[in-house]
């Protein structure tokens, strides 16, 4: 019966196999591979092998005698910055979703109807909604409902409308407000989503028990929290920190193309549009893939750090 | 059937409401006050008001747009605009076609490897699993170029190698244009790539790790081979995780923007979200239409996530165990 187990699972392996060499390993060992080759893709000029060049040019620095020290590819680590800051969102929508996620784990009315909705938010994250987030986030308050509420604020505190429409958020047109606002549309759309699902699902596996001592004890909601839903969680919210954070640092592509084109000033321009722009708008396919080598290895070292502090406490759960 | 340990997929956890067994609601902490109901429908409204606003928008004439919520005169022109401007009708079926057929060959090629992974016994069957396993961290960026060079070069390769022109010719489905048949702007090019998943294979062979050994033993012993297991015994049982798997497939590939707009050219191979951005970028100031292009590609996921959700919320908890 082994002999035929042996036989079958290549049967049943060999689609799928098939296509994740194709698909994945042998794409993944060609990125590796290019990202040693200078290749202009529309040049018509073969590839070249250059070495670390691409990796020199990306992370690596030079000396100038007028200010010292300086990034051979300052946008680099611009974008790099970008897309660290732009995951400001994960711990604020994982806030959110916890405090949802307790208020929904009490017996309410109509508990579905509001796991659904806000879980809406998250299902149509993406282009279409994107493009209703650039409107809503316009500048002129007649226009974008945002900066229409904000006005209708500052009339109702009095503020005199010259002043008003200086104290209006430029949003995606200043370079100050665009990081914040996209910041924004994103835990908008996380915060009722996957998170909030996990985090309500571990709340139902802690022990009632835990709670009934701590009542008896007479603690107030603030210690309960503290002292054992928090810590009662926290494989949950592990998991769904580096989860995040991996699809942090590989994200942000379609509201920057969508949204602002990068801008203002690159200022909402993360790692995976710069990928894009390098290798399907100047084709140059060598230096993108070496951008994209050095993503995955920050990538894989967040998933190193899981394996070795994460694996076991979840197991446990 | 007690011998079938069921995993508790498609049920829903939300079926157990905390209060069921009497004791969780004679606690205090339990109970919703005022504040509860009052913090939701306040997170509630700032999550609704967007979708809302875009909705109502759909219906304003453009002169309108800035007259207040409600629209002053319902229209439907936006409507009729967004089919009639564009190949919106083409850019459907389109994406229908394309989440439909990913969805069904990821599912079955999935759910084959997953009980090989889960059931079989092999030689070396756990260190290439754990090699599965680990691209599943392999961003997707790293794989786009690649791929992409791939799709490029690969007509000329398959024309040179058989020594015809077929594979950069043209297709026709009787009058209408399909694509090349393979490389860029092609359905090759947008359905191959997502019909292989690590992801899908981890995902159901969790689930079928729970299914209780005996039944299959039974089977074997009545004469079945590892296929007539997997057709009768696993199958049937592996359902609602086949549902699981598939409704993400569905809703992941109708949303999908990145490689589609990188490996379209022409309009009548683009799909939903490629034509409604380019729509976006050149009416930018009719909000109306771009309200209702975005009213037309949203509906379908919210009816399907509505429709499913007992499946979808539970396969969200299979996907995030550790294995």
């Amino acid at each position: 019966m082994k002999q035929r187990q042996g036989l079958a699972a290549v049967g049943f392996l060999a689609p799928n196999l098939a296509g994740f060499a194709l698909f994945t390993l042998g794409p993944v060992l060609v990125a590796a591979g290019l990202s040693f080759y200078k290749y202009q893709l529309a040049s018509g000029v073969s590839p070249e092998f250059t070495g670390l060049e691409n990796f020199t040019r990306l992370i690596g620095f030079h000396h100038t005698p007028e200010t010292g020290l300086e990034a051979n590819d300052p946008y680099f680590w611009q974008y790099l910055g970008n897309t660290m800051f732009l995951m400001l969102n994960i711990p604020l929508s994982m806030i959110g979703a916890l405090i949802l996620a307790v208020q929904l784990n009490k017996p309410l009315k109509g508990r579905i109807a509001f796991r659904t909705l806000f879980f809406i938010p998250h299902l149509c994250s993406g282009v279409a909604i994107f493009m209703v987030w650039k409107m809503l986030l316009t500048y002129e308050p007649n226009v974008g409902i945002i900066n229409g509420f904000l006005w209708n604020l500052y009339s109702l505190l009095g503020i005199p409308p010259e002043r008003a429409i200086e104290l209006l958020p430029g949003w995606l047109i200043d370079r100050n407000w665009a990081k914040p606002a996209i910041i924004i549309m994103f835990v908008w759309g996380a915060v009722g989503g996957f998170n909030m699902i996990l985090y309500l699902a571990g709340l139902q596996n802690i022990p009632l028990e835990l709670y009934e001592a701590a009542e008896m004890d007479g603690a107030g909601w603030w210690p309960v929290l503290r002292n054992i839903t928090i810590p009662m969680l926290a494989p949950t919210t592990f998991f769904i920190f580096v989860t995040s954070v991996i699809g942090g640092l590989q994200g942000g592509f379609e509201a920057a193309y969508v949204m602002t084109q990068g801008g203002p000033e690159g200022s909402t321009t993360p790692v995976s549009y710069y990928i894009f722009t390098t290798a399907y708008e100047r084709l140059d396919i060598g230096y993108a893939a070496a951008i994209s080598m050095v993503l995955f290895a920050l990538i894989f070292s967040v998933t190193l750090i899981n394996w070795r502090f994460g694996g076991k406490k979840l197991e446990a759960s | 059937m007690s011998v079938v340990a069921q995993p508790q997929v498609g049920r829903d956890i939300e079926e157990r409401p905390p209060d069921d067994e009497g004791h969780a609601s004679s606690h205090s902490r339990d109970q919703p006050t005022v504040w509860t109901y009052i913090v939701l429908l306040f997170v509630l409204s700032g999550m609704v008001i967007p979708l809302l606003w875009t909705l109502l928008t759909s219906f304003k004439y453009n002169v309108d747009v800035t007259l207040g919520w409600i629209p002053p005169r319902w229209t439907l022109k936006n409507y009729v605009g967004v089919i009639d401007a564009f190949s919106f009708a083409r850019y459907y079926v389109n994406t229908l076609f394309i989440a439909c057929t990913v969805t069904m060959i990821q599912v079955v090629t999935s759910v084959m490897a997953a009980y090989a992974f889960a059931r079989l016994q092999f030689r070396g069957r756990d260190l290439l699993f754990l090699g599965y396993l680990a691209t599943m961290m392999i961003p997707a960026d790293v794989l786009l170029i690649p791929q992409f060079v791939l799709m490029k070069k690969i007509p000329e390769v398959l024309n040179f190698i058989l020594g015809t022109d077929f594979f950069s010719g043209y297709l026709y489905f009787g009058e209408g244009y399909i694509g090349h048949p393979v490389g860029l702007d092609s359905f090759f090019a947008l359905i191959a790539p997502g019909c292989f998943s690590a992801y899908g294979t981890f995902m159901l062979r969790q689930f079928l790790l729970g299914i209780s050994h005996e039944i299959e033993e039974a089977a074997y012993i009545d004469g079945c081979g590892p296929v007539g297991v997997f057709r009768y015994v696993i199958l049937p049982l592996a359902k609602p995780a086949l549902a699981a798997l598939a409704i993400f497939t569905f809703l992941g590939r109708w949303r999908a923007f990145l490689w589609p707009l990188i490996m379209t050219d022409s309009d009548s191979m683009m799909v939903l979200s490629v034509g409604l951005q380019k729509l976006s970028d050149l009416y930018t100031n009719d909000y109306g239409l771009i309200c209702a292009g975005s009213v037309l590609m949203l509906v379908p996921m919210i009816l399907v996530f509505v429709l499913c959700q007992r499946w979808f919320i539970s396969g969200i908890q299979l996907g995030s165990v550790k294995g």
